[in-house]
């Protein structure tokens, strides 16, 4: 029976052959990551309430990220309660404020083709990039896993968005999500397996697959799937993975689909989605008129190293208008020291950019750089839901870090390829 | 079960039910907050065995089980929705709350008195008299919030296996 690269992913993670869409199985967990806030804060006194232990902690990894900085008496108890418990729980695989869980985890190793991951946090499916069954689950499914090692799975159906040809210069796999947010809606994933393939695909960098991954969870998708290439392959040795399996994790041809679109990629232009959703999303050269105060590239979704290139193609030797406000937090401390080392980080100071911690920042909500009344935003970030990233009255635009890096110059939200050099 | 119905639109976000400013503390202060930016009025106003209605994906954007534990934390009995997003629906059943998924969910208005029947996948609306039906739930699901949500099934998963059963 021909397999998906999902069912072959969920068939070898339930130790079956084959598995049928819509069926229910028992998975094995290969990996567990969990953040400062959905994880230790919440699974530690129920894993005391239980008397139960980890089921395997090599098999653990803990990030701290949301509630950093830690800069009051509740976010520096949710941190330190995160230190205590991986030193109790025997959990080596501890990474302690060096970025953000999506992108420190393949940063670090731990994720290669084959592999079946949950990930305490919605954007999880981040790891689909690197052909893993990566999704995203809440804290108490967390602890079952935990305490199991396995857990349940309605096999999805794969929706194929294929995209041929290239994209243009200055557009970007934030553009991609943005428009299929705006095409679908943010169902549109139907909580199935979402597969991106073709041409253009093929031909983005591995970060630049983790966005597609990542806003697969804007899309309504359980899992962002790319089948893993020579590009996956070079990025998983840089990282020292070695043994990476390609030829088995590759969705069969005959293999039937939910759904099959097809994207012609050079006609895709730069795109920005309006307050408040992701799936309000239009060209981007159609916001012309709308005045911004700040400029955010931030998160694991907008300030990768490749997405701080990008700023940094648009901001070398430029300013950022007086009235605007950009503040950069990249995604991991090892994106920032290679930007800083190549030279991309002091373009984007030397054009005016403010350095945030490398942490989740502004775009959980959490606590720190909370946007205030009536300020109008545009950010590399996910999702612009109201409230989220501020007060009610804050209106963010969603945009690729070309187009933010640009609407910075601009004062306004405009269309990055007016000032690509 | 019979009781009112607070009724919300499509995509109801995570960030509505458990807005992030709150989210570093216990759910009993979150749950104060929950939904105040789409109905002021909720967090204070729903009682005990009151159903919340949605449209579209509701519980869309975040895995933090927050947004349906504050639901169940002011007493709601169940989410009647037409969809749901995928990790808020595994959400509500973890945390003990039932979610059912019902086509005709829009045909519920404001107040109306409703009572659920999870098990049979069957919703009453006693104010108008339409009966609606629901997508049936998992029975391992249905095992779940039976037992009081998955940390309670898991305690008790424990103790069988303590015992030797």
């Amino acid at each position: 029976m021909a397999q998906t690269l999902a069912q072959k992913l969920v068939a070898r993670a339930a130790g079956r052959a084959t598995v049928t869409p819509g069926e229910i199985v028992t998975c094995q967990v290969d990996l567990a990551m969990m953040h400062d806030s959905g994880g230790p804060r919440r699974v530690r006194p129920m894993l005391q309430r239980l008397g139960a232990k980890v089921w395997d902690p090599e098999k653990v990894v803990v990030i701290t990220d949301h509630y950093l900085p830690a800069d009051d008496d509740e976010s520096r108890r949710i941190i330190a309660t995160a230190r205590e418990w991986v030193a109790e729980a025997g959990v080596r695989r501890f990474y302690d404020g060096i970025g953000i869980c999506h992108v420190v985890l393949p940063e670090q190793g731990h994720l290669k083709p084959g592999m079946f991951v949950v990930g305490g946090d919605s954007h999880s499916p981040t790891g689909g990039a690197f052909g893993a069954y990566m999704f995203g689950i809440g804290a108490t499914e967390m602890l079952g896993v935990l305490v199991t090692g396995e857990i349940w799975l309605k096999v999805p159906h794969t929706i194929l968005m294929e995209w041929d040809g290239a994209f243009a210069d200055g557009v970007a796999a934030k553009d991609v999500m943005l428009f299929l947010c705006g095409r679908f809606g943010m169902d549109g994933g139907e909580y199935q397996a979402v597969q991106y393939d073709g041409s253009a695909i093929a031909r983005l960098p591995m970060q630049e697959r983790m966005t597609l991954g990542n806003m697969t969870a804007e899309l309504g998708g359980q899992v962002g799937l790319i089948a893993p290439d020579s590009v996956t392959r070079d990025y998983l040795a840089s990282v020292g993975v070695a043994e990476v399996d390609c030829d088995t994790w590759q969705s069969d041809p005959d293999a039937p689909l939910l759904a099959h679109h097809r994207f012609d990629a050079g006609a895709l232009p730069p795109q920005v989605a309006a307050p408040h959703s992701p799936a309000n999303s239009g060209p981007a050269d159609a916001f012309g008129d709308t005045r911004i105060d700040i400029a955010y590239i931030g998160a694991c979704t907008g300030a990768k190293l490749a997405d701080l290139r990008m700023a940094a193609r648009i901001l070398k030797g430029k300013r950022v208008a007086d009235t605007v406000r950009l503040m950069v937090g990249p995604a991991s401390l090892h994106d920032q020291e290679t930007a800083r080392a190549e030279g991309t980080l002091g373009s984007l100071l030397d054009a005016g950019a403010e350095l945030l911690p490398t942490a989740c920042g502004a775009c959980a909500g959490y606590g720190s750089y909370r946007f205030g009344e009536n300020e109008v935003a545009i950010a590399s970030t996910a999702r612009n839901f109201k409230g989220r990233m501020g007060v009610a009255s804050s209106q963010v635009y969603l945009g690729s870090p070309y187009t933010v890096a640009a609407s910075a110059v601009a004062g306004r939200i405009c269309d990055p390829r007016e000032m690509l050099p | 079960m019979t009781g009112r119905a607070w009724v919300f639109g499509d995509n109801l976000d995570t960030d509505v039910l458990a807005p992030g400013q709150y989210m570093k503390l216990g759910i009993e202060e979150i749950a104060q907050h929950c939904l105040e930016l789409v109905d002021p009025a909720f967090a204070s106003g729903v009682r005990a065995g009151d159903v919340v209605a949605g449209g579209r994906n509701f519980g869309m954007g975040s895995s933090r089980e927050q947004a349906p534990a504050a639901l169940k934390h002011l007493g709601v009995a169940a989410v009647i929705a037409q969809s749901f997003a995928g990790l808020f629906y595994r959400n509500c059943f973890n945390v003990g709350l039932v979610a059912l998924v019902c086509p005709q969910a829009g045909r519920i208005r404001a107040g109306d008195s409703v009572r659920v029947d999870a098990e049979a996948g069957r919703i009453e609306n006693t104010t108008s008299g339409e009966v609606l039906a629901c997508e049936s739930i998992p029975p391992h699901l249905m095992a779940v919030v039976r037992d009081g949500g998955l940390l309670a099934h898991l305690e008790q998963r424990l103790a069988r296996e303590r015992q030797g059963l």
